[in-house]
């Protein structure tokens, strides 16, 4: 392999000015992230009083140390629960991630229990289900942490409601999978909650703080008249004791922790994994070369105009091994990126652009795909399209047909893929890139990135010639400052919903990442589809009932 | 007179001994193609003990307390017989200075390496000694050394020697049934206990008194005779520094014989060893031990028949093999050398040699001595004229019945600073963990500014005392760095991707719980606040179970040894040569973690034997009030009540074993 000569600059200006730009961005992100954290922190006095860790010291305690953890949706719910940009509190009421509890990779949720007592915020419940399914597909355990009011009533909507029985139907499907299934109560977990332990595999409940019951106090004495305390009715102590809810009863906040990492510890659950071959250990250990380029420099890579172009070549050269990338049909519908890398040592294809999907483009790319399939290769899809070519010649050439080819092979590809949304991400490229909807294992946004079925410029402009088309059939004058207004509205409107932190709080991905980070997370993501590919489970029809 | 002796050539040898002295022993008879052959007890065939390993032959001689062991000379003889052994080498200790063993070596046609017994006799007893000296014009201290062992003769004599002054077991070594009266008060009482003392421990309960000599040094004169009429002395040793009588630290030249007057001095000292080693025909290596005052002059204290734990200092000077000096002699050959003259431009050009005796004993807790099993023995690197005697091995058990010394750490330098210095970092570097010991004390005794400007005598430690013995809170430094590490620790990767939450640690050092926040900063870095101190530390690296950390400009290394190594973590840290004491408490739950710091539960300060019980169940305690006694290392440690309750549980009988730990007697609060 020659070694990849690069054309960038970092003494360049614009070099300068892009990172500076995407470094903002990056900044907007995180000050919302932690904003949740330090409105969550400023609980503390009164969680020190309780005897009670915060939700984030959970998790904390729970994590192996010093191992991966990826906390997933952050910024979910962003300007659902109030409109005031400076007001919002990002996260939807709960903090999910992937990390590992004694050793075993799994999915950590947790009610992030010091903002609004825990309960269920905007997107919340669909950061849930998202969380539920990486677990299911990626064969991961899932441990919850549970100190929540609930569903947040004076916010009610009735299809909330209805589309929340997903948590409890997925918990039952864990379970039945052959995955674990465990729940710590470190308070409230009532009402519908209380089906979060009593459909968990394990339920581990901490005296004296823990609540699960169907109603409480108030609503028993309102529907029949019964008076009865918490503790009679959901404590700790009772479940453990009484109604058998509760598997182990600990003594506190950590002791609850304790025995959680305890209960996957025991779970030995590693040892039915497929061993990985000594050779490939190695290739993934000490044989992985970190990239020739920095990825320090990604920031600056790209463009902060979506119009200006990049040679995507080097971004793929900050983030693969040893900057090795063999580059697939390099000649062939060039503007379409395709080849193979290894990233921590994990094989992958990656395909990305250097320009619009052209016929030519997407043929390649389809052959790709298929060729990844028939090896097994995980593909990466590093997203910057302006989407598919239009234009006489290629709608002659037969875009769509080949376009849909393509959508075809993304679609049913039989190996994980993963998308990063490093820039643009406009009209049906989004699709043929693999975005969202066509469900990547994980897809990860860069703060600088853009999505909307077109520029709002372009949407606005073509408002405006149909627009001007309608007025002249009818021979009518134009009213410029209405169109003006309109144009605009277009715009406003398309800008608004087109941002990395736009579309991450509409979980339309699974984080906001530091583009220098990206070698990491998809390391992570990689060992985790591997990992998941080595498993195999021993599902139940029904999943564990307790007597 | 000459020595009786009959020497003879043998080629194999055994050594009446075991730990460090044994395995010096042995390297030496090896060097000289001889043959070893290792005598070891139940304790040690438990602890698979180095010194029967490494001799070419191992015999078991019974139990583990010495008086069935290595006090047996029945068995000994036996396993020389067994082990095909010619001469017996007694080290130091056990049966070394005991004439009844090196008869009955010589009776059973071995070769005794060591002293004719009629010498190790008239040594033996210290009124004898005395008497000897005095005789051949030695000088000896003012006291009452005579047969007559009346209350009221002793009284008498008390009185005409004035106070303070010492009663010491005539028949005793090393420190014990020793005791300072200040006052005459005092003397019934304190001469009750040492006769008692005596007897318990030599089987006589003969005294001498001494007038005692304030704040003297101790100096001794190391002398060598061999079967052909010559004595000679290889300089002093000053073995000033001393807790309860026991050596310390021992070093050579003496820094109160320095220059002409000290070269003078010497030279005085040394014939005046010579003429006593002369008088009573002694063969071999033998120590005359002086007290030496601050106007220059010195007083016979005894003689010690045999080689010396300090021995490594005078051969750090000359480059003598003194093990080999007393093989030689005991074939029958003539000394190595016995160019006095030569022997001294040896010894006054070798530059200066110390050495410390690591204990296992804590120095926080009166030095009660410790045992239990070693969770790490790591000394430093090679570094020139660092020496290091020691019998210890990670993993292995260090028994109860035995003496506490663990190893000798010796340096040896151009000057006296250089060895100090030398000493004191490779006393940092060593890491000793599973139990305390005095290395931390060691290290900061020869830091000292007394200490280092050679002016330490016999009150040493009680001069220095606090000074000497680290602070008793371990301090938000310590204990930051220490949680911090121990997080790293337990990290079996270190990810660029760990999480980033501020984790909420509570980790117990030396019985005080602290709260640390640790945050987790990029690049491996660590924000540990406690108490409204903050630090940054970052991961450096961990070796084994050794972690560093980079703490401002400097690298911090912590080593960890865990006795415990399920949660709640449980073990021991050293960090800048001391040792801490460590538990992991951030997954107990608050009142567990309180409850364990709690005294409802007595533990034995260390492993020994119930020897006394002072109280029964239901009892009504204060603090303080002693509840039983348990003997270990020949000494007797009363266990007190740490608060006020009352007696729940009894949980030993008198004449039990117990290791260190146990727990002995449960309370219930008032």
């Amino acid at each position: 392999m020659a070694a990849f000569e690069t054309g960038i600059k970092s003494s360049d200006t614009a070099f300068a000015a892009n990172r500076a730009a995407l470094l903002a961005q990056l900044d907007e992100a995180r000050a919302l992230e932690r904003r949740t954290a330090e409105k969550s922190a400023a609980a503390k006095p009164l969680f020190d009083k309780r005897g009670q860790l915060l939700p984030r010291e959970r998790i904390a305690l729970l994590l192996d140390p010093g191992a991966p953890f990826i906390e997933l949706s952050a910024l979910a719910g962003y300007l659902f629960d109030r409109p005031e940009p400076d007001q919002s509190i990002p996260g939807g009421g709960s903090i999910s991630g992937i990390g590992f509890v004694s050793g075993v990779r799994c999915v950590i949720m947790a009610s992030d229990s010091a903002i609004e007592a825990g309960s269920i915020r905007p997107m919340g419940q669909e950061k849930m289900i998202r969380a539920q399914m990486i677990a299911l597909e990626n064969k991961l355990p899932y441990v919850h942490l549970v100190q929540s009011a609930g569903a947040n009533l004076p916010q009610y909507k009735v299809e909330g409601f209805v589309r929340g029985g997903a948590i409890f139907r997925n918990l039952a499907r864990l379970s039945a999978a052959g995955l674990p299934v465990v729940n710590v109560v470190h308070g409230s977990s009532t009402a519908g909650g209380a089906y979060m332990p009593g459909l968990s595999d394990v339920v581990i409940m901490v005296r004296g703080s823990a609540r699960a019951f169907l109603a409480g106090p108030p609503l028993l004495k309102a529907a029949t008249g019964e008076i009865a305390t918490e503790e009679e009715m959901g404590g700790a102590e009772m479940h453990a004791s009484v109604s058998g809810l509760g598997e182990y009863l600990a003594e506190d906040d950590r002791d609850g922790i304790r025995l959680a990492r305890e209960v996957m510890a025991r779970l030995d659950w590693n040892r039915h994994l497929q061993p990985v071959a000594e050779s490939t250990l190695r290739k993934r250990g000490a044989d992985a070369q970190p990239p020739r380029l920095p990825a320090e420099e990604l920031p600056g890579v790209m463009p902060n105009d979506p119009k200006k172009p990049v040679d995507m070549h080097e971004v793929i050269a900050r983030i693969v091994d040893d900057s090795d990338f063999l580059d697939f049909k390099a000649l062939y519908g060039p503007a379409t990126v395709c080849g193979h890398a290894s990233i921590e040592g994990y094989p992958a294809g990656i395909i990305t652009n250097n320009g619009p999907l052209d016929p030519d483009g997407a043929n390649k790319a389809t052959h790709f795909i298929q060729a990844c399939c028939q090896s097994g290769t995980p593909i990466i899809y590093l997203q910057n399209t302006t989407g598919y070519i239009v234009g006489k010649a290629y709608e002659q050439g037969g875009m769509i047909k080949h376009g849909s080819k393509m959508i075809q092979a993304v679609t049913n590809a039989t190996v994980p893929q993963f998308t990063i949304m490093c820039g643009a991400s406009f009209g049906a490229g989004n699709y043929g890139m693999c975005g969202r909807a066509y469900e990547p294992r994980f897809l990860f946004s860069w703060p600088n990135a853009r999505t909307a079925v077109m520029g709002g410029e372009q949407a606005a402009m073509v408002m405006r010639i149909v627009a001007e088309g309608g007025a002249k059939r009818k021979g009518e004058v134009v009213d410029e400052a209405a169109l003006a207004a309109q144009e605009q509205k277009i715009i406003d409107n398309f800008e608004r919903q087109q941002s990395a932190i736009a579309t991450s709080a509409r979980l339309l991905d699974d984080g906001i990442i530091d583009p220098r980070d990206t070698r990491a997370v998809l390391g992570f993501v990689l060992a985790t589809v591997d990992e998941a590919a080595r498993r195999t489970l021993r599902p139940m029809q029904f999943g564990v009932a307790r007597p | 007179m000459r020595a009786a002796t009959i020497a003879m050539k043998f080629n194999t040898l055994l050594i009446a001994n075991r730990g460090e002295i044994a395995l010096r022993v042995m390297r030496t008879a090896k060097r000289m193609g001889l043959a070893t052959v290792a005598v070891y007890s139940d304790a040690d065939a438990n602890a698979n003990a180095l010194h029967a390993r490494a001799a070419d032959r191992a015999v078991h001689i019974g139990g583990s307390l010495p008086r069935e062991s290595y006090l047996n000379i029945g068995a000994i003889i036996s396993a020389a017989q067994v082990g095909g052994a010619q001469a017996v080498h007694p080290g130091y200790g056990f049966l070394a200075e005991n004439a009844a063993f090196a008869r009955a070596v010589i009776d059973a046609g071995l070769v005794w390496v060591g002293p004719p017994p009629l010498a190790m006799e008239s040594m033996g007893n210290k009124a004898g000694a005395k008497r000897l000296m005095k005789a051949a014009g030695v000088p000896c201290i003012p006291g009452y050394d005579a047969v007559d062992q009346a209350d009221a003769v002793l009284t008498e004599a008390a009185v005409a020697i004035g106070y303070p002054l010492l009663i010491k077991a005539a028949a005793g070594g090393g420190g014990r049934g020793m005791r300072l009266v200040g006052a005459h008060a005092d003397f019934a009482a304190a001469l009750a206990t040492a006769r008692s003392e005596a007897q318990h421990a030599f089987g006589s309960a003969e005294v001498i008194l001494e007038k005692a000599v304030i704040e003297p040094r101790h100096v001794e004169i190391q002398i060598f005779a061999d079967t052909h009429g010559n004595v000679v002395h290889l300089g002093e040793r000053d073995c000033s520094v001393q807790r309860r009588h026991q050596k310390v630290i021992e070093e050579a030249p003496s820094p109160a014989l320095a220059g002409a007057a000290g070269a003078a001095l010497r030279r005085r000292m040394g014939a005046m060893a010579v003429d006593a080693a002369r008088a009573i025909g002694y063969v071999g290596a033998g120590t005359i031990e002086c007290l030496l005052d601050a106007e220059g002059n010195f007083y016979f204290m005894e003689m010690n028949t045999r080689l010396q734990v300090e021995h490594p200092v005078t051969e750090a000077l000359t480059g003598f093999d003194l093990v080999e000096w007393q093989l030689r002699v005991a074939m029958g050959e003539v000394l190595p050398v016995n160019d006095q003259a030569d022997i001294l431009r040896r010894f006054e050009s070798g530059g200066h040699a110390v050495e410390v005796r690591l204990c296992a004993e804590d120095p926080a807790q009166q030095f009660l001595p410790q045992s239990g099993r070693v969770l790490v023995w790591q000394v430093p690197g090679a570094c020139a004229g660092l020496r290091i005697e020691a019998a210890l091995e990670t993993g292995m058990q260090v028994p109860p019945f035995y003496d506490s010394m663990l190893a000798k750490v010796i340096a040896h330098g151009r000057t006296r600073d250089e060895a100090r210095e030398c000493l004191a970092r490779a006393l940092d570097d060593t890491v000793l963990l599973g139990f305390a010991s005095n290395k931390a004390f060691l290290a900061a005794c020869l830091r000292n500014q007394r200490f280092a400007q050679g002016q330490a005598t016999t009150a040493f430690i009680a001069q220095e005392g606090a000074a000497l013995l680290a602070g008793a809170d371990a301090g938000a430094n310590a204990a930051t760095l220490i949680a911090t590490a121990l997080y790293a620790w337990r990290a079996a990767v270190h990810s660029p991707l760990a999480g980033r939450y501020e984790l909420p640690l509570r980790v117990e050092i030396d019985e005080t719980v602290y709260a640390i926040s640790l945050k987790p900063l990029v690049g491996n870095g660590f924000k540990a606040s406690s108490a409204g101190e903050a630090y940054e530390y970052w991961f450096l690296g961990r070796s084994g179970n050794a972690i560093s950390l980079r703490s401002g400009p400097d690298r911090e290394t912590i080593h960890f040894a865990f006795s415990e190594s399920r949660d709640p973590l449980a073990g021991e840290a050293q960090w800048r040569g001391r040792r801490y004491v460590v538990r992991d408490l951030t997954l107990v739950a608050a009142q567990t973690a309180a409850a364990g710091a709690g005294d409802a539960a007595v533990k034995a300060p260390m492993a020994g034997r119930v020897v006394a019980i002072h109280v029964k169940s239901g009892d009504t305690v204060v603090k303080g009030t002693p509840l039983l006694v348990l003997e270990a290392m020949k000494m007797e440690h009363p266990v007190t009540a740490r608060g006020a309750g009352t007696v729940a549980a009894l949980l030993v009988e008198a004449g039990a074993q117990v290791s260190l730990g146990q727990v002995v007697v449960r309370m219930h609060a008032p």
